[in-house]
């Protein structure tokens, strides 16, 4: 049992922003988060960071090895 | 007609097959940046990525008639670059590594840790962030044991749903939620020891 709203706010993040609470949940989590920036900053930081993981370890694959994949298809008959 | 001359039936059934198979392979072909992205953040180097993305289209070219139509062709890629994977012995170890994370830390330990040591008093969330460097993620989630990282690159990077990765890694759902939930504390955690100093 979780007393504090920022405690339980902070228990929703996670799946708040993977998009598994149910309708209620969700609801749940925006009224606080509309009542207390100090949870509302960290939702966004939270948010924010998560793309920005995405994009730093995102690493263009390498031309050779398009080609090289290429290379592997079956040739036409 | 000799006994070495296909049917019209034949022949109109390997014209299909092949139309099928040229398809696929297309169709593979396309997901290829999306499938090193994700290779490339399992294992440790460049080179190790390349060659096991490699031996993905190898195997996928290979045994395309298993494939299933219709059905996500990016999680079927991905299940063989993961068997392949352990296949090749990078996997020693096959029971969740554990790690030390201090106390319970919760979801907002890495702001909190951030927010507390800036310069400024109340600094908005971009300023926080400045402080972790492209290079500082990168060892971060390097530095996350494996069984955790697999789960964290597939979702968080290659954004598969938990369903998708458990397909892929061929674990149980509520498994790839909890090292999910594990591997992004541990995640944070690294980031917070190795971010840039205020």
């Amino acid at each position: 049992m979780i007393d504090d709203p920022c405690d339980k706010c902070e228990e929703m993040m996670q799946p708040y922003l993977d998009g598994v609470l149910s309708a209620d949940e969700v609801a749940e989590a925006e009224r606080h988060l509309e009542a207390c920036s100090w949870c509302a900053k960290r939702y966004h930081f939270e948010e924010r960071l998560r793309h920005f993981v995405r994009v730093a370890v995102s690493e263009p694959m390498p031309a050779e090895l398009k080609a090289k994949l290429a290379a592997l298809r079956t040739p036409l008959q | 007609m000799s006994d070495s001359t296909p049917t019209t039936a034949e022949s109109r059934k390997l014209a299909q097959e092949a139309r099928d198979r040229v398809r696929f392979e297309e169709e593979a072909l396309e997901l290829s940046d999306q499938v090193y992205r994700v290779a490339r953040r399992m294992v440790g180097s460049r080179e190790e990525a390349e060659d096991l993305v490699q031996q993905t289209y190898e195997r996928a070219f290979r045994s395309w008639r298993q494939f299933t139509p219709g059905t996500n062709l990016r999680a079927w890629l991905l299940r063989i670059l993961t068997n392949l994977n352990i296949d090749r012995g990078r996997r020693v170890q096959r029971t969740p590594q554990t790690t030390t994370l201090d106390g319970e830390l919760g979801d907002y330990f890495l702001y909190n840790k951030l927010e507390s040591t800036a310069p400024e008093q109340n600094p908005d969330e971009d300023r926080v962030l400045e402080r972790l460097s492209q290079d500082t993620i990168v060892d971060a989630l390097a530095d996350v044991p494996h069984d955790f990282r697999d789960v964290i690159v597939l979702v968080d990077i290659g954004e598969f749903s938990y369903a998708d990765a458990a397909q892929i890694l061929d674990i149980p759902i509520g498994t790839v939620m909890s090292r999910l939930h594990r591997g992004r504390r541990i995640l944070k955690k690294n980031l917070a020891d190795k971010a840039v100093a205020p």
